[in-house]
This record gives C-alpha cells, sequence and structure tokens, in this order.
C-alpha cells in the first residue's frame, strides 16, 4: 500500500479559491454539544450546504424497552436526554399510567411538578453555560454550573442520583422528599434571582453577545411549524404553543405562570425565550413549594406499585404484590397510547403499544432534538462557519435524545 | 532554613536525581485531557472540570480540542459501533506518552446497554490504564481516577515508550473507512479506490502500545 | 372527544374509502387508512380540518407471524386547536412500501428515514431514503422482532 496511497484521493484542483470545500465537522468537536457530524460545503467562509450526520450515539434504546419489564424500563429513560432525565422519567411513566388509567394522588402530582421544573432550570443552566461557551464567553459557564450544583444536590437528596436519578415510578413517586428538602429549596429560590441578575449583566446587555446573534438562524413561523420545531425554537419564532398550557398534564392547569414567547425569529430571540423561562419556573417551583400538604404518594392499585417496606414485612399480601411486581411484572392491558410532555427542549412525546403482557411491544420515544435537529440546514444555509456554532447552541440539542 | 543551609553545606553544587523521577513528574502534573465526551458521563466531566471540583488543580488544565495536543483521553460515555473507529483514530492522532481513562460503565464494559448497538468496553478498541465504574459516575470519582493516574505515570518508566513510527499510525485507519454520509463524489471516488485494495479493513495495523509493559 | 370523532366524520363524507376504521379510547382516536389514500387523506387533514403540524412518525414491527406485519402511526397535533389525531397505516410484510408524506409536512423527512433505518419500511418518493442512525453498511433493520437483541457478531476491530 505505502505512502502515496494516503494522499492520492484527493482532487487536484487548478484554481483552489474557485471551488468549494467539504469541511467535516466532528463527531470529535468542542462545539457540536456531543458526537453530532456536519458535513458542510463552503464556499470561502459562506454554507452553501449543510448536512447532519447522525447516528453516533445510537443505543439501541428502542429495542431494549421491548425486553425490559415497564418498571424497569424507567432506568433507560434517564439516559436518553440526560439532561432532563426526570422529564424523560416523566413521558415514560404517564404513558403508562395512561395505559393502566391509575390515579396519581395530589402530593405526588405536585412534587412531579416541583421536580420536572427544577430540572428545567438545571437544563437550560447547561444550555446557557455550554452556548457561552462556544461563542467565547468561558466565565458564564463556571457560574451556570455552580447554580446547576446546587439543584443537583437537591435531586440527589431526594433520589439518589445527580444526572439518572429515576425518581418516579409507574404510581407515583420512588421515595417521598427528605427532611429538609423544602428549607434548602426556598434557600436556592432566594439566591436563583441574584444569579440570573449576574447572567443578564454579563449576556444578555453584551453588545459582542448581541451582534452575535442578532439575525442569524432565522426561521419563520410557518415554517418552524412545517418542520416540526416545539419548545423554545418554536416559541423564539413567534407561535404560541406550550404542553403545559395547551394540553395540560400532572395538574399544571392549577399553576399561574406565562408563557415567552418572542417574534424575532433568530438566535437571539430563542436565548430570551429560555432566559425567561427560567424565570417562570422559579415561579412555578414556588407555587408548588407552597401547596405541598402530607398525603400519599402512590397510586391505590397493589398490583402495580410496590407497597411501603413496612407493610411488606408484616401483611403476607403486600410481600406476595412486591413479590410478583418485582420478579413477574404486572400486566398492562392491550392498548396503544401517545402522551406528549413539554421537556425542556420541546414536545416530548412517548408512543406506547401493550400487548397485555409485562413487557411493552413498541415504544418510540419522539426526541424534540431529533425534530429540532433537521431543520439545521434550512436555518444555517447562507451563514458562516462561526455561526453555525451559535445556531447549534441555540437549538440546545442533546445527541443523546437524537440517537436514543 | 535550616534544612537549606545543611543540604548546600554537605552536597555538591549539583543535586543529582534520577531522569524518570523528574521526567514523569512533569508528565504527571500536566495532563491534558482531549475532549472525548460522548454521552451522560460527559456531563459529570464538565461538572468535575467547573468550579465546585476543579481538576485543573491535579494539571488537567484545559481541555485541548485536538488530540494533537492532548496526552489523556477520557472517554466519557457508551461507545456506538459508528463511533467506534472514530475512536481509534483519535486515540491515534495522540502523540506520545498517552494514557486513556475508561469513565463510567458504558465505557468499561457496555454498561447498562447489552445490545446490537453498543460496544462492550472500549478496551475492545484502545488500550485503557484506568477505569471508573459508576453510572454516571461522581466527579470525585473522576478526580480519584486522575490522582491514581498519577500515581501510574510516577512508576513508568521512560525506556517503556517509544514514539509509533509514522508509517504504522498513518496507514492504521485506511482513508474512506470512517462511516461517512454517502453522497460526497469524493467520498465514492475513495471507497472505489478502497474496495479495489485487498488488504482494506481498518485497523489491521495493531499499535504499538498494546505490546508495551503495564503495571 | 367528540370533536376528534367530527374531524373523522368529515373525513368520511370528503370521500369514503379514506377511513376503514376508527377505534376511540383512553381519549385518543385511532383511524386505520388505508395505504393508497394516506397522502390525500394528510393532505386534506393539514389544510382543511388544521392538523399543521406532525408530531411524530413511527413504525412499529407487530411479529413475524402477523398479517399485516407492519404499521405506521402518524400523530398530528394542531395548533391552533390544540387536538391530537392518529393515523395507522396497515402493511404485509412482501410489500411494506408506503407513500410519503414529507411534501405535506417537512418534518416527515427524519422520521421516515428513521423508520426505513430501523423497521425496513420504503417511502415511495422519499428525497433522500437513507440510513440514518444505524452504520451505513449495517445488515438489517434492528428493530425488527426477529432481530436478535444482541445482534449478529461482537464488534472488533478487524
Amino acid at each position: 500500500m505505502g505512502l502515496e496511497n494516503v494522499n492520492s484521493g484527493f482532487e487536484v484542483m487548478d484554481q483552489p479559491l474557485e471551488s468549494q470545500m467539504t469541511l467535516s465537522m466532528g463527531p470529535q468537536h468542542p462545539s457540536t454539544h456531543g458526537v453530532l457530524r456536519l458535513d458542510l460545503r463552503l464556499d470561502g467562509e459562506l454554507i452553501v450546504k449543510a448536512i447532519p450526520d447522525i447516528g453516533y450515539l445510537h443505543t439501541g434504546m428502542e429495542k431494549l424497552f421491548e425486553y425490559k419489564k415497564y418498571q424497569q424500563g424507567i432506568v433507560i429513560t434517564d439516559r436518553m436526554d440526560y439532561l432532563n432525565p426526570l422529564g424523560n422519567n416523566l413521558a415514560y411513566v404517564m404513558a403508562a399510567e395512561k395505559l393502566l388509567e391509575l390515579e396519581i394522588p395530589e402530593r405526588a402530582q405536585t412534587i412531579r411538578v416541583l421536580m420536572c421544573e427544577l430540572q428545567r432550570i438545571a437544563s437550560h443552566m447547561v444550555w446557557l453555560g455550554t452556548h457561552c461557551l462556544d461563542i467565547g464567553a468561558m466565565s458564564v459557564f463556571f457560574f451556570c454550573f455552580r447554580e446547576r450544583e446546587k439543584i443537583l444536590n437537591m435531586i440527589e437528596s431526594a433520589s439518589g442520583g445527580r444526572l439518572t436519578p429515576s425518581y418516579f415510578r409507574i404510581g407515583g413517586l420512588m421515595m417521598d422528599l427528605p427532611a429538609g428538602f423544602e428549607n434548602r429549596c426556598r434557600q436556592f429560590l432566594d439566591n436563583f434571582l441574584d444569579a440570573m441578575n449576574t447572567f443578564e449583566t454579563l449576556v444578555t446587555g453584551n453588545t459582542i453577545w448581541q451582534s452575535r446573534t442578532q439575525g442569524i438562524g432565522i426561521i419563520s413561523g410557518e415554517d418552524a411549524i412545517d418542520w416540526g420545531l416545539t419548545g423554545p425554537c418554536l416559541r423564539g419564532s413567534g407561535v404560541d404553543l406550550d404542553l403545559r398550557r395547551d394540553n395540560p398534564y400532572t395538574s399544571y392547569e392549577t399553576y399561574d405562570f406565562e408563557i415567552p414567547v418572542e417574534h424575532d425569529c433568530d438566535v437571539w430571540a430563542r436565548f430570551k425565550v429560555r432566559m425567561r423561562e427560567c424565570y417562570e419556573s422559579h415561579k412555578i417551583v414556588r407555587q408548588a413549594l407552597d401547596r405541598l400538604t402530607p398525603g400519599p404518594i402512590k397510586a391505590d392499585a397493589p398490583k402495580v406499585v410496590l407497597p411501603d417496606r413496612d407493610d411488606m414485612r408484616k401483611h403476607m399480601d403486600s410481600l406476595i404484590h412486591h413479590f410478583l411486581i418485582v420478579a413477574e411484572g404486572f400486566n398492562v392491558p392491550e392498548g396503544e397510547v401517545y402522551h406528549a410532555i413539554e421537556g425542556s427542549k420541546g414536545e416530548l412525546g412517548v408512543y406506547m403499544k401493550s400487548n397485555g403482557g409485562p413487557k411493552p411491544e413498541r415504544v418510540h420515544f419522539r426526541g424534540p432534538s431529533f425534530v429540532n435537529l433537521a431543520a439545521l440546514p434550512m436555518m444555517s444555509e447562507g451563514e458562516m462557519v462561526a455561526d453555525v456554532v451559535a445556531i447549534i447552541g441555540s437549538l440546545d440539542i442533546v445527541l443523546g435524545e437524537i440517537d436514543r | 532554613m535550616g534544612l537549606e543551609n545543611n543540604i548546600w553545606e554537605s552536597l555538591p553544587d549539583v543535586v543529582t536525581v534520577k531522569l524518570d523521577a523528574v521526567i514523569n513528574w512533569a508528565r504527571k502534573s500536566s495532563i491534558w485531557p482531549a475532549t472525548f465526551g460522548l454521552a451522560c458521563c460527559a456531563i459529570e466531566m464538565m461538572n468535575s472540570v467547573s468550579a465546585r471540583n476543579d481538576l485543573s488543580r491535579f494539571g488537567a488544565e484545559t481541555f485541548r480540542a485536538s488530540p494533537r495536543q492532548a496526552d489523556v483521553m477520557i472517554v466519557s460515555g457508551r461507545v456506538s459501533r459508528k463511533m467506534a473507529p472514530v475512536l481509534r483514530r483519535i486515540y491515534d492522532q495522540m502523540p506520545e506518552p498517552k494514557w486513556v481513562i475508561s469513565m463510567g460503565a458504558c465505557a468499561t464494559s457496555g454498561g447498562v446497554f447489552d445490545n446490537y448497538a453498543i460496544v462492550q468496553g472500549v478496551d475492545k478498541i484502545v488500550p485503557v490504564d484506568i477505569y471508573i465504574p459508576g453510572c454516571p459516575p461522581r466527579p470525585e470519582m473522576l478526580v480519584h481516577a486522575i490522582m491514581m493516574l498519577q500515581e501510574k505515570i510516577m512508576n513508568d518508566s521512560v525506556k517503556d515508550r517509544r514514539d509509533t513510527f509514522e508509517e504504522e499510525s498513518r496507514r492504521s485507519v485506511v482513508p474512506g473507512t470512517l462511516p461517512v454520509t454517502e453522497g460526497t463524489a469524493l467520498e465514492r471516488e475513495l471507497e472505489a479506490e478502497v474496495a479495489q485494495n485487498t488488504a482494506a479493513r481498518p485497523y489491521s495495523v495493531p499499535s504499538r502500545h498494546e505490546r508495551r509493559k503495564s503495571s | 372527544m367528540s370533536t376528534l370523532l367530527e374531524f373523522v366524520d368529515k373525513l368520511r363524507a370528503a370521500n369514503a374509502d379514506w377511513v376503514s376504521d376508527v377505534k376511540d379510547s383512553l381519549g385518543e382516536v385511532t383511524v386505520t387508512v388505508p395505504r393508497e389514500a394516506i397522502k390525500d387523506v394528510c393532505g386534506a387533514l393539514k389544510s382543511e380540518h388544521g392538523f399543521d403540524m406532525l408530531a411524530d412518525l413511527c413504525g412499529a414491527d407487530r411479529g413475524p407471524e402477523e398479517d399485516p406485519r407492519f404499521e405506521v402511526n402518524y400523530h398530528l397535533l394542531g395548533t391552533k386547536h390544540h387536538h391530537r389525531l392518529r393515523l395507522k397505516v396497515l402493511l404485509s410484510e412482501d410489500d411494506p412500501h408506503v407513500n410519503t408524506v414529507s411534501d405535506v409536512w417537512k418534518t416527515a423527512n427524519w422520521h421516515e428515514r428513521e423508520t426505513y433505518d430501523l423497521v425496513g419500511i420504503i417511502f415511495d418518493e422519499h428525497p433522500d431514503l437513507r440510513r440514518i442512525l444505524l452504520p451505513s453498511d449495517f445488515d438489517g433493520h434492528a428493530l425488527r422482532k426477529d432481530y436478535p437483541l444482541r445482534g449478529y457478531e461482537p464488534y472488533s476491530l478487524s
């Protein structure tokens, strides 16, 4: 073979400045937020064509779900969108509860809302930190992760895992909130507004930031709906759609919050939508904390929900139920259901089909990042290479969710 | 003060030390990782770099994007079959001396995912120095792993490591065999050319590092 | 819920062939559409009845003994009236072809590529039907019931 083979694949160009260059950006790249590969055809610095190439993190999760019992699948959903694991858990668990037609007690619903909104703030902190890091503002990354550490501490105290909590169960929660959680949460909320003030001063008011993010990555409202964008990407293009208000779930209709919508359709608009969402989530967490009342955290369905450990040690039927649920699983009635929640990235949907057994027949996750990324070629053609980095950051993609 | 007076009186003007100790001390104090964050463990790696658990205290000052400037590759996350040749290529592009830390259960052994899509352990592809269990491991575990790697480096000897010959590493990935999107004319030509050569499998030449002494 | 069934009635009124089966359970309405009519049905639902977003398109394999073996589910969402509807197309194993809807909603492009990649359903007149998640030299379709979970051979470099 020899050395001459290595270079003979390249075209020899007479007029190198007249032709276009193909640049393969990724999969190992600091700014692509994971293992994403972009095939860029460049005319100088301008992008003529951009083709995303995904699949470098394909884990075969949808096939794994078919081989695991319903409650075992909760653990796998954590690893999908790893910045919003409680959201994945919630979508999966609610789809199963819809199939089983369970009724969730009120305290469990309140805690679910609380944890989901805390998770949304944590996810937006990573988004802000990495977006700023890509564009060049490195210190914001450290401030964002400091706030995130506080939230991860709280989630860890409740569920045992920082990044993979698996806190929700089919029928309620894994465990009740620990003692001292409310105080820590209130303390975090009190300091959070100061932190957001810091970010506004450092980033939003910064002329460099504004000139790097305004006017790029434009997608109009009708195009956004056609491409299936959801979440902050859609709301940044002027379309007022939020599943927490429009298709409410887990008692979201009883909370008082606003949906931020911007009409500029560019990276700047999406940035502003996400920043305002942090404030709204902060409001919702306060409301949820105020209305926490003691009560049961699991539904009344002994064949589906694990009994208390005390109960299990004292009563024979609880022991039998515990054994059967863990060893054999519970049979879910036949049917199919599609349940969508508003995750931090957009509409996170689960299509679950059951054939009457303890394992699902088909589970499909509609990942919002998968759909949002499909619109990237349209948004980035005509922009320069450095702008593609900003656009990817504003789409807030997570490759675990795209490749599943 | 007293110690320095004693030393300078009793010893000549040159302080002798083993070459190994000096070189290893320099190497362990500035291990620069290459960014190879794949999945959830990458977020914990980012957490270990951020202000609370500061990895740069241990010398991992900057994460170099280019593997040519990096010392250690922290494989954090699950390695899918499509990504495996890319992993090997990045490893080959790193200059000696280099180390690999396999972070998390998925990189160590496939983790939760025992199926068609995930490579069951990154040590099937690259030689690993430190394994970190956990799903995901806490940032403190990554810090401990860097400290263990530093101890391992101190026990290394300069005699064991040599640079690979350039031809070997250049031939170890045949151009056109990485999974690329079909479409560009350039790639089609390369594929046609590769198909003609008989020895066209990637990585037919094992790396020299697999033959080195490991402690 | 009753409004969803009204949509079904309007579809039936437009063309009786378009609706072959309606199922209404768990708060959702599933309309089974014969595969020749899927594009017309989608076009009508988008332009006249306000279902302007395709939330999800996924394929499923019912098992090698079932006939029809494959099914494709289309989940539609209307951004103004916030209603959801599911369309289902049943396909047999020896002819897994169905018309693409990527000219009705552009988002169907990647969803159909994923369905082709994992289940093996071929979408006619798709602009770019190739594998998206699995490596391009992968043999077989991973989400079929007869494809083993662990695949056929462990990964090795050579």
